[in-house]
């Protein structure tokens, strides 16, 4: 994985001492909130219900055992030794002391990581595929791309006051682990005629308005993708929505424009770019790729799995994936124990999962967009190992992909913009459905909750969503089915009327009933639904 | 009743205008009634609390209570995490937030 140089270690550790200063500042009175809050906010540190929130950016999700066992480090010695892992493929600390700010990034950048860029309206942490580089169905590792495009977009002069936020994910599958026609622009590696480039597609997200991004460009060559990035940007930093707030994202640009003025916009700008030589030479390039090359891998490794213990082969067939080398595998932590908070890790499950990687997973980790952790690179005949330690720590759940593996936003219980609670509803629903039998009888079924309009759940892109709403006060939670962030990207449709905290989870197993008495063999939910409509689902939930 | 409330500068944690100081414990606080914002406004000036704002609260047996649910949970702490709330000890002291 990538390694800093010299210029992204000196990058980071001024950044540190920069904010460093402005802290002392503040506490000292010197500066008001008001001419503060900017500066925090580009350091990732937001004000949120209870205390400081700290937002450490996990490029593409990648990190080794000395960084994981950093961000326990952090947990332990200024949080309330726990972390949340974000659907941002980030960590966020939920108390964290303004004093102690600058000694925590001081910690992170001691392991070449930080929180630059994890709020504002900037470009934000880059995301990929999760399994990226091990993915037994991709063509090429994403993730030299993803680090130019972090290298290009940190500090960058232009963009860093964009019209609002910006999102971008890199994968290099058709299968898309990654969401990525739910981003700002999501980037695909592709082949064609033997040569792989870059299908841009641009404008889509979730929040207030959600939009599936339309393809751009079908096919960018790779020596000219940041060129491509750069116009895109430049044609929505020019002409996107200062003005207001909730029409500023770049979706409502495309959305107004047409895609194909966009297109024509982008175009004309991308011949000026090109002639401004930011694309890296070869070199660059080849130095950065290098340090993705993969891990020695035996290929000659044993294939089989001893399945005796029963425990062991069900968490085997769930939550763990095929790897592109025989005799491996990849593994996949599920931090969705029943009734517990997604994504949520104490500092000890974090150390332990760092230990992990270290001794069987050629020392990396992956976070994962659906809040779990993965370990990208394991011996099949270690795996039993592996599975027993995590077993005694509580993170050997086999539900990845089942309707307990949930996605939840921190909701209202610590979120400043949040109108319900979405932990809560997760934890019911986990709790209602904890039978695993009953899970596997039901399937693929992703299900995703939001405390507010903004999404950070995801629930437009559930197979059933929830959006908690504020209704005079009283905490309310509309049912969304139908929607996927997959390769199948499809967006959610609201049934009606909203539901309180145990309705909703009466609600959900109605839906669940209906579509078992309505599917046909291996429909998942969302086919099922996709086949029979709306109609039956919502006469299964109000009669 | 009005409640004044922020969040403190050192820490973030959110913290209650008690009349005099300010108070981690909602059943410290007092009603500001129509000096909510002159409060405030000195508060700002003296920078040891974060972003102040007045709410709207409820007098109880049991002290003050915030009208809404945010301000509730802000009150005590998350509901999911009982042992990180002001009370711990105490199971039953989230009753009266949701």
């Amino acid at each position: 994985m990538y390694k800093y140089d010299e210029y992204d270690q000196q990058m980071v550790d001024a950044r540190v001492a920069e904010f460093s200063d402005q802290v002392r500042r503040r506490l000292a009175g010197e500066i008001t909130e008001d001419q503060f809050k900017p500066l925090r906010l580009m350091n990732g540190l937001y004000l949120q219900l209870h205390a400081y929130m700290l937002r450490v950016a996990v490029p593409y999700g990648t990190l080794d055992s000395r960084q994981m066992r950093m961000l326990a480090h952090i947990a332990r010695k200024y949080d309330r030794d726990y972390g949340h892992f974000t659907t941002r493929q980030n960590i966020q600390y939920n108390w964290i002391k303004l004093e102690d700010a600058p000694a925590i990034l001081a910690d992170l950048a001691s392991v070449e990581m930080h929180a630059i860029q994890t709020s504002g309206n900037c470009i934000r942490n880059i995301s990929s595929d999760q399994w990226a580089g091990a993915a037994a169905d991709e063509i090429t590792d994403p993730r030299p791309w993803a680090e130019l495009l972090r290298q290009w977009s940190s500090f960058h002069p232009e963009f860093s006051y964009l019209p609002r936020k910006f999102k971008i994910a890199v994968i290099a599958a058709n299968e898309d682990r990654a969401a990525m026609r739910l981003h700002d622009i999501g980037i695909q590696i592709v082949e064609k005629d033997g040569q792989h480039g870059a299908a841009f597609y641009v404008g889509g997200g979730m929040g207030r308005t959600p939009m599936i991004a339309p393809l751009i460009k079908d096919f960018v060559p790779l020596d000219d993708m940041l060129s491509y990035a750069e116009a895109c940007l430049r044609v929505y930093n020019r002409y996107g929505r200062r003005d207001n707030i909730y029409k500023a994202r770049i979706k409502i640009l495309i959305h107004e424009l047409g895609a194909d003025e966009y297109r024509r916009q982008v175009e004309e700008e991308f011949k000026h770019v090109k002639s401004l030589g930011i694309d890296p030479p070869k070199a660059e390039f080849d130095r950065i790729a290098a340090q993705f090359a993969p891990p020695a891998l035996d290929a000659s490794a044993p294939d089989a799995i001893d399945r005796s213990d029963p425990d062991f082969a069900v968490w085997v067939d769930q939550n763990v994936a095929k790897h592109k080398v025989s005799g491996h595998a990849i593994v996949n932590i599920s931090l969705k124990p029943v009734g517990g908070i997604p994504g949520d890790a104490s500092s000890a499950q974090i150390d332990l999962m760092a230990d992990l990687a270290e001794q069987y997973s050629h020392d990396e980790l992956r976070v994962t967009h659906a809040q779990n952790i993965v370990l990208p690179h394991v011996r099949k005949a270690d795996l039993y190992a592996i599975w027993q330690a995590l077993d005694a720590a509580g993170l050997a759940t086999p539900n990845l992909d089942l309707i307990s593996d949930i996605i939840a936003c921190p909701g209202l219980d610590y979120c400043s913009l949040a109108n319900a609670r979405s932990i809560p509803v997760a934890q019911k629903i986990a709790t209602r459905f904890s039978d695993l039998g009953r899970q596997k009888e039901l399937g693929e079924l992703k299900l995703k909750i939001s405390g507010c309009i903004n999404a950070c759940g995801h629930h437009h892109a559930g197979h059933i969503g929830i959006l908690g709403v504020d209704r005079k006060g009283i905490e309310n939670y509309q049912l969304l089915l139908g929607g996927s962030g997959a390769e199948d990207v499809s967006l959610g449709t609201i049934t009606g009327p909203g539901f309180d905290e145990d309705g909703i989870v009466d609600a959900i197993e109605r839906v669940t009933d209906k579509y078992l008495a309505e599917r046909t063999e291996g429909e998942r939910f969302v086919d099922t639904f996709r086949r029979v409509g709306m109609a039956p689902f919502k006469e299964a939930i109000y009669g | 009743m009005k409640l004044l409330t922020g969040n403190d500068l050192k820490t973030g944690f959110v913290t209650w205008w008690t009349g005099a100081d300010w108070s981690l414990h909602i059943e410290d606080a007092a009603d500001v009634g129509e000096q909510g914002e002159a409060i405030l406004a000195a508060e700002e000036g003296a920078r040891r609390v974060n972003a102040p704002y007045i709410i709207a609260g409820e007098a109880t047996a049991d002290g003050p209570r915030p009208a809404h649910i945010k301000d509730r949970i802000r009150a005590l702490g998350p509901t999911v995490r009982p042992d990180l709330t002001l009370k711990p000890a105490d199971p039953a002291a989230g009753d009266w937030v949701i």
